[in-house]
């Protein structure tokens, strides 16, 4: 019995890890979805912010974030804070052990440090989420302050409050992977940002035109979407959490198989719903699709059929495409739509639980979609405030006109094209 | 001597520099630029919203030849370049004062 015992549990650290490394991969995705769908002038910026977010999130969430999301204790509202995690320890193998076989589930089945790994790569895929919305104008260390605040404390306090087992959890709100706790949160911070920071210029005319600013490499942005597709499988399928017994096996593999078909239906509608509309095949419609169909099946990517999950995504993909317009018409100004994939869709996503789920209530979906969204706004923008009124956060006109990789970075992505000394040119 | 100018449809660029090796043209300068003529630009859509691309790109080429073959190069790029479509190009021809082959210090027509 002790060696099955000790079978499963590194069998299922062993699941954690793996998929903490796919859902790690995402962040690459990120980048490169992002670094396509600006101009050229503002790509080595923000490859610095992704792989600095990234980093700046890992240390928040090892220093305070983590025993913010999962604490000792709270009541349900505010945790018990503490700050033992980053000085590490994991589970004794002889208490492990000496666990009821029967209960093995409910007591320690994984190692601690896999499940922070597990957790700390979910708060940089949140954070990512914002720097797309806030590319091509915004400083770079005035963002990187907020990921400081947002990856330390805004985003776990959510967190907890579903996953850490607080008032949310208790209420019965279903968010499987994190249509809510994490696109939707992440969404919510770039939005508050974009609002304070305003539009990229010219990208509104006075009588409300929209100029489109196409992006400058749409070869990457296609491959950040495929990598963010495959990190999906562990961003829902590490979500199960136990692959050690046949149950969970098949329940793993329907992860698995529905994420895919949600992506797959997403891309499918948003490609029809853009030949319909524009008359063209909008490849960036059809990538922002990919994702929209994935967020939509986040928050329960295990109970509908494949048919279902397919359908949910698909409704994503047509969600998308109509809110990216909306939001231009509103003159919100998203480079990427990365408002529109995680948080319209987010919310989308929530709201199917309650179709998809017999256990899920339309009521308990609705009351944390809310939570989370206004939590995020609101603490979002003032934190956003604050840096604004301190350092700002926006770059000079000239600054942006330049390019922000000039002016926050002193280099340029692709400097042949200038002819340094040496180049040949 | 002259400079022959020709601004054409840049796919139709190979097909120019053959008829001009045909008839004997010992080299070309090749630039890709952009611009407008009557022709006038194209509308494009990104993610739902038109825009106009002003300047088309176009490739401009040089060729520096001797009096006699002028004419010659003029039907060959005029041929060659031709689409019958709207965009084809321009062709200028300009007077050469001077030509010098840099490696063996020639001047004039044996400089070509």
């Amino acid at each position: 019995m002790e060696a099955i015992l000790e079978t499963k549990y590194a069998l299922d650290t062993f699941y954690f890890l793996m998929s903490g490394a796919l859902v790690m991969w995402m962040a690459a995705g990120f980048a490169m979805l992002e670094a396509g769908l600006v101009r050229s002038k503002n790509t080595a910026e923000i490859l610095t912010k992704n792989i600095a977010l990234f980093a700046i999130a890992c240390i928040m969430y090892m220093v305070m974030g983590y025993n913010i999301m999962y604490p000792s204790d709270g009541n349900g509202y505010i945790p018990a804070f503490d700050f033992s995690f980053m000085f590490g320890g994991d589970n004794a193998a002889a208490e492990v052990l000496a666990q009821n076989p029967e209960e093995w589930y409910d007591g320690t089945y994984y190692s601690g440090m896999a499940d922070f790994f597990f957790q700390v790569v979910f708060v940089a895929t949140a954070m990512s989420i914002v720097s797309g919305a806030v590319a091509e104008r915004m400083k770079l260390w005035s963002f990187l302050i907020f990921a400081v605040v947002m990856t330390g404390f805004i985003y776990p306090l959510q967190g907890y409050w579903k996953w850490g087992g607080g008032f949310l959890d208790e209420l019965g709100f279903n968010d499987f992977a994190g249509s809510g706790v994490v696109h939707l949160c992440g969404a919510a911070a770039a939005l508050a940002g974009v609002l304070l920071l305003g539009a990229r210029k010219g990208k509104y005319g006075p009588n409300g035109e929209v100029h489109p600013i196409p992006g400058a490499n749409l070869p990457m942005a296609t491959l950040g979407t495929f990598i963010l597709w495959l990190g999906w499988f562990g961003f829902n399928g590490g979500s199960e959490l136990i692959v050690s017994n046949v149950d969970e096996a098949n329940a793993v593999a329907a992860v698995f198989v529905n994420t895919n078909a949600a992506a797959a239906g997403g891309v499918v509608a948003a490609a029809l719903v853009a030949r319909t509309l524009f008359g063209k095949t909008d490849l960036t419609m059809t990538l922002n699709g990919a994702l929209a169909g994935l967020v939509a099946i986040t928050a329960e990517p295990l109970a509908p059929t494949p048919l279902v999950a397919t359908l949910v995504g698909a409704a994503g993909g047509v969600l998308v495409v109509f809110s990216i317009l909306l939001l231009d018409k509103l003159r919100i100004d998203d480079p990427v739509g990365a408002i529109s994939v995680h948080g319209v869709v987010g919310m989308w996503g929530l709201i199917a639980v309650a179709f998809t789920n017999e256990e899920a209530t339309l009521t308990a979906q609705l009351t944390g979609l809310f939570t989370i969204l206004v939590w995020t706004f609101v603490a979002s923008f003032i934190v956003w405030m604050v840096i604004k009124a301190v350092m700002g956060i926006r770059v000079s006109e000239e600054e942006e006109f330049e390019g922000v990789d000039l002016a926050e970075c002193g280099l340029e992505a692709y400097p042949e094209f200038t002819g340094t000394k040496g180049s040949g040119i | 001597m002259k400079l022959v100018t020709a601004i054409i449809k840049p796919f139709k660029l190979d097909d120019v520099r053959e008829a001009l090796s045909e008839i004997g043209v010992q080299g070309i300068t090749v630039t890709e630029v952009k611009g407008f003529g009557r022709q006038k630009g194209h509308t494009e859509l990104y993610r739902g919203a038109e825009y106009v691309v002003d300047f088309l790109p176009k490739v401009k080429i040089e060729v520096a030849v001797n009096d006699d073959l002028v004419d010659q190069v003029l039907e060959a790029i005029a041929k060659a370049a031709n689409t019958g479509k709207i965009g084809d190009g321009k062709i200028f021809v300009y007077s050469l004062e001077q030509a010098v082959r840099i490696r063996t210090g020639e001047t004039g027509p044996d400089a070509l």
